[in-house]
Order: structure tokens, then sequence, then C-alpha cells
């Protein structure tokens, strides 16, 4: 059963092929035995899933239930669920019960869907390798030397061990993409505001995105059908009709116009990868799409922009955690500053500190302007560069990371090295762009991914493209070797 | 580039983070290798350019100013680190 699509589960839950039931025991048995290799989820539900999945069972049962109706699913820990810890991978909210739920965990939990956990990430979603989790890092299915890329490793390398059919996770600066892309699964992070954020533990307010994860194109968009709305709790959400997004996947891409940014594919990119690039590239020109090469002549400054504003707003975020009303705090405090001091310096890890000190430096008296005020103004130039873009085509490609999965520590002591992971995916944040990452080949025996970025609120045709191309590869379908040992259907 | 000791003890006391005085060396520089990345926007010409804040140039929405939430003190109290009669306590402030 795990190694059915969304899709195809759900057909077979309208059908009674097997009940939810059946299905949540089947992914709760696998959790069970494979993820103490990969430590991808952190939280089991089990109770509540079985529970959830008889109730599907009803409902499947009179009929007319929606499309996840009984599809188990894994939400990234820093979705808020109302009564199940939700940790947001850091020590400062090791024991946070949330009293409510975000929109996102609500709107999968009207439809139906049976939630099996949570998972792994990067603290504070900080980090492309999830070597800063509290929690330990996951370990990628496809090499488990590797690290699964983050901050949304958990919930990717649980799709791609094949412990979940989808999961839930959220993009800042590629967290959504890079580890897509690692883990050889399907990933989209949608338009800025088209998903609440509304319980989604805040990192870079003006940035952060919640998306789907799952194995093919055609899985993420019945998931964007479920996650994305309206949400008048979220103030920065646009007031917008959610389209049907499996609706156009069938559609032909003939004289679809791809955008190939000469940036994307410089000094600095894996051969390998740049090869599975481009073959995927030419597929699609088979298919009728026509290869269009433009320029993103601001691109190169994504990283350093990006690099001041998501720690700016994190600074500002994080000074919640104070060990006052929720989440950790120090033993035995001998005033109120030490209380503040030493539950963050505790409750923090390295990299989530080193950033709020760089946001604080950036948003200091004296700072404001040379830093946030020119970062933003940068940010404006990148997206103009987008607008001119689209100006000439549908959708513009390259690839989402440059190299493949790296090894744990490889990245060394210098964090900059660890930022440059991000090199191809920080713009659309910035930008607001909604983007994607798509299974397009394999380096030296691990997964490559094809990025797609599409205009605003043209998630619609991104799918269409990205099925189109799984209709005619089977890259989104490769398995692991390290799951394929009794690994029955 | 590197960061003196005295700004490093500076940004720790407006973020509310005790730093080990073990680590300030290791922080400077690391946070030094970070400013020299973004310092890279100073060279670009920016003159004329409108900051952005919000992708869509979304403005904030208003709303009617009216009570939408439900007292739910004990609930957020439960998970609190230490409560007395419906207050969050902590240290001692005023003698």
């Amino acid at each position: 059963m795990h190694n059915l699509t969304i899709a195809q589960l759900a057909k077979g839950l309208q059908s009674k092929d097997f009940s939810s039931v059946e299905l949540t025991q089947h992914f709760l048995a696998r959790i069970a035995e494979l993820n103490p290799a990969y430590n991808a989820v952190i939280t089991v539900t089990a109770e509540q899933a079985l529970k959830a999945a008889a109730a599907a069972d009803k409902r499947l049962a009179a009929g007319n239930a929606p499309a996840l109706c009984g599809i188990p699913i894994l939400h990234k820990d820093i979705f808020c669920t109302n009564g199940v810890r939700t940790s947001c991978g850091s020590k400062m909210l090791d024991n946070f019960i949330p009293p409510y739920s975000a929109t996102v965990v609500e709107n999968f939990e009207q439809a139906g869907a049976v939630v099996l956990g949570k998972t792994n990430m990067d603290e504070f979603a900080m980090g492309s390798s999830n070597e800063t989790s509290f929690y330990g890092p996951v370990k990628n299915p496809w090499a488990i030397d590797c690290v699964p890329g983050g901050s949304s490793g958990g919930s990717a390398a649980a799709v791609a061990a094949r412990l979940a059919p989808g999961a839930t996770a959220t993009d800042t600066g590629g967290s959504i993409r890079q580890p897509a892309a690692l883990c050889g699964i399907t990933g989209l992070k949608p338009t800025y505001g088209r998903v609440s954020r509304w319980g989604m533990i805040a990192f870079a307010s003006s940035l952060d995105q919640g998306g789907p994860m799952a194995r093919t194109a055609e899985d993420c968009a019945l998931l964007l059908n479920c996650m994305a709305s309206y949400d008048d709790k979220d103030s920065t959400c646009i007031d917008r009709d959610v389209p049907d997004y499996s609706a156009d996947l069938n559609n032909s891409i003939k004289g679809l116009k791809i955008g190939v940014p000469k940036e994307y594919f410089s000094d600095g990119l894996h051969a390998g990868t740049e090869d599975a690039v481009r073959s995927a590239l030419a597929e699609l020109e088979a298919q009728g799409a026509e290869l269009v090469e433009i320029s993103l002549p601001n691109s190169a400054l994504s990283v350093p922009a990006y690099y001041v504003i998501a720690p700016a707003e994190a600074s500002a975020n994080l000074s919640r955690f104070d060990g006052v009303k929720y989440g950790y705090r120090c033993e035995d405090p001998k005033d109120l500053n030490d209380l503040y001091t030493r539950t963050r310096a505790e409750g923090f890890g390295e990299e989530v500190q080193r950033r709020i000190l760089i946001g604080t430096y950036c948003l200091s008296a004296g700072y404001y302007d040379a830093y946030y005020g020119k970062a933003q103004q940068v940010r404006q130039l990148i997206q103009q560069d987008f607008e001119k873009a689209f100006a000439q085509v549908d959708v513009i490609m390259g690839p989402t990371c440059p190299s493949p999965a790296f090894k744990f520590g490889s990245k060394g002591d210098d964090p900059v090295a660890m930022y440059l992971e991000d090199i191809y995916t920080i713009a659309t944040n910035l930008a607001g762009l909604p983007g994607m990452s798509v299974p397009c080949g394999m380096v030296e025996s691990k997964p490559v991914g094809l990025q797609i970025i599409g205009n605003y609120f043209d998630e619609a045709r991104m799918l269409n493209v990205a099925h189109q191309y799984q209709q005619a590869t089977d890259w989104h379908d490769q398995m692991p070797e390290s799951i394929q040992q009794g690994a029955e259907s | 580039m590197s960061i003196e000791r005295h700004e490093i003890e500076k940004l720790a006391t407006l973020s509310r983070i005790a730093i080990n005085e073990n680590t300030i060396t290791e922080v400077s520089q690391r946070l030094g290798s970070v400013l020299e990345l973004v310092d890279q926007l100073q060279a670009v010409d920016t003159s004329g350019v409108a900051a952005m804040s919000h992708p869509l140039q979304a403005t904030q929405r208003l709303r009617e100013d009216e009570v939408t939430e439900i007292n739910q003190r004990e609930a957020f109290q439960a998970i609190a680190p230490d409560t007395e009669d419906g207050l969050f306590l902590v240290p001692k402030v005023i003698e």
C-alpha cells in the first residue's frame, strides 16, 4: 500500500479495496519499523490517528467524502496541533503542547485526513541539512551518511521512505524545495499569501509559506487543494479563490515558454546536476515547450539580501520565547534578566542564536538603513528581474540546488558554506513567487531536483507542467534501496 | 571581518541571550563571516529604488474592533512554567 500515490490510495478507499484503519495501521507499522533509522518522525500520534481513521471510514461508507478523507499524512513540527507537542525542532518548545491548531491543520482535519504524527526539522526552520534539530539530524533514505536537506528534512525523508504518502512543510528560503530535491520527491512552495500562516510558528514572516510534499505533482495538487485557503486570522493571506489544482494537470504543454536563467547554470553547479536538469528541459522541449534563455541579473544578491531580511525578522519573531508563558525556562533564575538571558541561551541552539544576533545587529541603531533598508531595496530589484522575465515566458526552470545530498558535517564551521546551498531557491521567497522541485535524475546514486518557478498564483500551471513531465519520466517512482528490502505493497 | 568584543556583548544584551565568555571569539568570527557575505549589498546602487516589504504590495487589512476571542486563560496557563491565582510568575522585580 505504501507504494501507491495519494491519488491511488484515495481511489482504493473510495472503492473499499481497503479501509482507512488498515491503511493507517500499515503506515504506523512502517514508521515503527523504519523510522529509527531515519529519525524523520519525532512524534507519533497512533491513538488519535486510528480514531480519525475510524471516523474517516464512516464518512467514506456514507459516500460523498472529500478526496483526502482517510489518507494518512504527517505534519511538519512547525504547525501547531491542538493537544500534541509542537517543538519546531527546538529545546525551547520541547514541552510545548499548543492549545489550538494551525489553520492548515484544521483544513486537513475537516477533509478527514489522518495525521500519523509530526516530522523532524531544523530548529525553527533555520538550516538546510536538518543538522540543527534538537532531536538530532534526519538521515537521507537514499544515502544514510548524507543530509536530507532542510529545513523540512523530516517531511521529505518520511515521504521518500514511504512512511507517509504526503506531508506538510514550510519554505522560507528553500526549505520545501531543497529537501524535496535531495530526497527525490515532489514539493511545492506556493505564492506568498496562498496558504495561511496562522498557527505556523513564525521564522521570517514576509518570506514563510507552507506547502505540500508528496511523490508526484498530482498528489501535491490534491494536498494543495486542501491546504490553500483564505484566512482572516493571517493578515498577509490573500483573499482570492482557490482553484481546483487537479483540473489542469492533463493539459498539453505545447507552446509553453520556459525561461532558462543563465545565472542558474554558472560556477558552483555540479556537472551531474546540470546534465540531469538539461535532460529534463530537453524532455519538455520534446513535448512541445519552447526554451528561452533569460537573465536574472540580480540573482547573486539574493543570498546576501536574505541573510539580512530573514535574521532581522527572526530576531523580532523569536523575542517571544522568554520562558514566561510557555516553553522552556532555565532552572533557578536569580532575577528577571537572568531568567530571560539564560532561558534563551539554554533553549536556543547555536544557529538560531547566531541568526538572532545577526538580525539584531542589522536592526540596531545606526545599522538599520545600511542593512535592512538596503536589503529591502535589493529585494525590489530581484522582484523586478522576475517581472521582466515573466513578460516573456510562462515558467522559469533550473536546478533546485547546486549539488546532490552532501555528507553530515561536510559544510564545516563556516555558516556561509551552508547558506549557499539555497542559492537557487531564495530569490523566489524574496519575490513571493511560487516554486517547486521535481525529481529529474540521479547523480552518484542520489536524486537531483528540477526547479520550476511560476508567476504569482500560477501553481496550477506549474503542477500541470510537472505532471506532464512525470507522465513521460519515472524519476519520481524511484525508490531508495534501503527501503526496498522486505517492502511489500 | 570580525566584530569587536564590546559589540558582541551589546548584541547579546539587546537579544537577551547570555553569551559564554569562552565562545565570544568564535561567535565573533562566525558573525563576521556572515556580515562579510551581506556586505556585498553595499556595492549595489539602489538610489531611487523603493524598499519592498510585502511581495504583492498588499496592505494590512483593518477589521471592526470587536471581541472575537473567548477567554481561555486556564488552557493557556496550563502550559506555563509557573503560575499563581491566574497570574504568570517570574522572579521578584520590585523589592
